[in-house]
């Protein structure tokens, strides 16, 4: 039945949408989620729970996801192409509307080198654009191969991310259209840091006309301490930028945590001046308990309340 | 052409211990590019084998014969009236060699002494590159000549993905970005709007096909349905 998901109520009645990430542990422990959703409770619009990050084994997204759901929290279930083929994403895709879960977000993944198991076989059936039609298909009642699904079908509200920041830069919207086109709804970006080259992609979108066709959460991750920023920067975690700028102002701060938080909260600011930038979205990377002072400073808060 | 490595000694040891004859079997001048197999690197590792034996105070007789091609049983037969007394034989040939001597002569141990790396280019002497999956069903009519199922780790038919910086593929430093490449390829030919349409997932029979695939020129590619 194609009930609609909160966070696709606020994004449809125009506000501004707040979503937060949070990794599953690695280990079987729900009461770790718990304890990181505990935090974002009532001050985000869902919160999404990833699939295997940096291709690391962690609790699945589903079984995260169901958690969640227990909590009063809605999610947004991750889907990565890394480690099932067809027939075991709508596999369990079927089993995700089953229990419940609505949203969900569909990536390529990272490559397994990167993870704790460099040798497994990677599977890469799809990619993330041919999972966002799949995905599509299995919501409008049919399979990938095009064959009807007889009886309840699944109704998910889908989302994808798009790297800004990637290259070649001219043809990001270009590859984002072709998310739009085979399902996506809403897209989360990569971590903005870099301000200036964000704004030249929204300005490419807007320019190619997508804009008005999808909303963007735009990524947002507060950066706890000078080290974290020159972790990324020293291109530890791919595809994103950090400004030399940034560094400095972070060198150069009494309260690395307070300037942190300013720091997002202007990057919030900044973001939601641009047009088509339709919500956040939060990837606190363990500092999930700062969430609500930064939702609140950026005066994000309350949260809209849709039945 | 297909890319092979001679195999660590030690492995190539602990196949044939036991054994006190054996046959080491090249190829040689394979049309298919393999350029280690042949009759000098049939020396080399019977020298070094017969040493080890020798610092081991055991004794070996070692067979050595090169073939035209051990992927065409009409070379392969030859060497029928040689393997009377051999009990084992450790090739020196792609994984087809090794794999149809074993087919053919199942009644003796037969051991590759090459790990098959993949099929590429030599672009220069020592320097190999791959360069096809063998998949099955070429698309680089439709991508300027660059495979992006060898090329991109993630088999990417919608690509770029969000991991490629200046050109370059997330996965491994100087490992070109191949959709990067792709993409300024058709630019400059101005078929860039090629790349808007979705492109279908793969259909992997054409790798994978049921089991093996086999060619029978006559009935076409037997392995799909």
């Amino acid at each position: 039945m194609k009930i609609k998901t909160n966070l696709q109520k606020v994004l449809e009645s125009g506000q501004f949408a707040v979503t937060a990430e949070i990794d599953p542990p690695k280990n079987a422990d729900p009461e770790l989620i718990k304890e990181k959703a505990k935090w974002l409770k009532g001050y985000v619009d869902a919160v999404n729970i990833t699939d295997s990050p940096r291709a690391t084994v962690k609790m699945s997204s589903l079984a995260g996801a169901v958690i969640l759901q227990k909590e009063n929290i809605e999610p947004v279930m991750h889907i990565t192409c890394r480690d099932r083929n067809r027939i075991a994403i709508q596999s369990d895709l079927l089993g995700a509307s089953a229990l419940g879960v609505k949203n969900i977000l569909c990536l390529t993944g990272d490559y397994v080198t990167f993870g704790d198991h460099p040798q497994a076989k990677p599977v890469f059936d799809l990619d993330s654009i041919q999972l966002i039609s799949l995905v599509k298909n299995l919501s409008e009642g049919r399979y990938f191969n095009k064959k009807e699904v007889k009886g309840k079908h699944p109704y998910f509200f889908i989302g994808a991310v798009e790297n800004p920041f990637a290259d070649p830069l001219e043809f990001r919207p270009i590859r984002l259209a072709k998310k739009i086109k085979a399902g996506a709804r809403f897209i989360q970006t990569q971590i903005v840091y870099n301000l200036e080259r964000f704004e030249k992609f929204i300005k490419l979108c807007e320019d190619f006309g997508i804009l008005e066709k999808v909303y963007i959460l735009a990524g947002i991750a507060p950066p706890k301490s000078l080290k974290m920023l020159k972790y990324i920067k020293e291109s530890k975690i791919p595809g994103i930028e950090v400004p030399d700028e940034l560094i400095r102002r972070m060198e150069s701060a009494k309260d690395e945590k307070e300037e942190g938080i300013n720091i997002a909260v202007e990057i919030i600011e900044r973001v939601k001046e641009n047009p088509g930038v339709r919500g956040i979205h939060l990837m606190p990377i363990g500092w999930e308990f700062i969430v609500p002072e930064i939702v609140k400073r950026a005066k994000l808060y309350p949260r809209p309340k849709i039945c | 052409m297909i890319v092979i490595k001679r195999k660590p000694l030690e492995e190539i040891l602990n196949y044939i211990e036991g054994h006190n004859k054996i046959l080491v079997l090249g190829c040689q001048e394979c049309p298919y590019g393999c350029v280690t197999g042949g009759e000098e690197a049939v020396k080399k590792l019977a020298e070094e084998i017969k040493n080890k034996m020798i610092d081991l105070g055991k004794s070996i007789e070692i067979l050595e014969k090169t073939l035209i091609r051990l992927c065409e049983l009409r070379y392969v037969k030859s060497i029928n009236d040689l393997i009377k007394d051999v009990k084992a034989i450790v090739t020196l040939s792609c994984g087809v060699g090794v794999n149809l001597i074993a087919d053919i002569y199942f009644e003796i141990e037969v051991y590759p002494g090459m790990n098959t790396l993949f099929l590429g280019a030599e672009l220069r002497e020592g320097i190999f590159i791959e360069k096809c999956r063998a998949c099955g069903d070429c698309i680089v009519g439709y991508t300027a000549g660059l495979c992006p199922i060898t090329r991109c780790p993630k088999n990417m038919l919608n690509g770029p993905c969000g991991g490629c910086k200046n050109g370059v593929c997330e996965v491994r430093k100087g490992l070109p970005c191949v959709w990067y490449q792709i993409i300024k390829r058709l630019k400059k030919r101005g078929k860039l709007e090629k790349l808007m349409e979705i492109w279908e997932a793969k259909d992997w029979r054409s790798l994978y096909g049921k089991g093996i695939r086999e060619l029978r020129e006559e009935l076409g590619v037997e392995n799909k349905n």
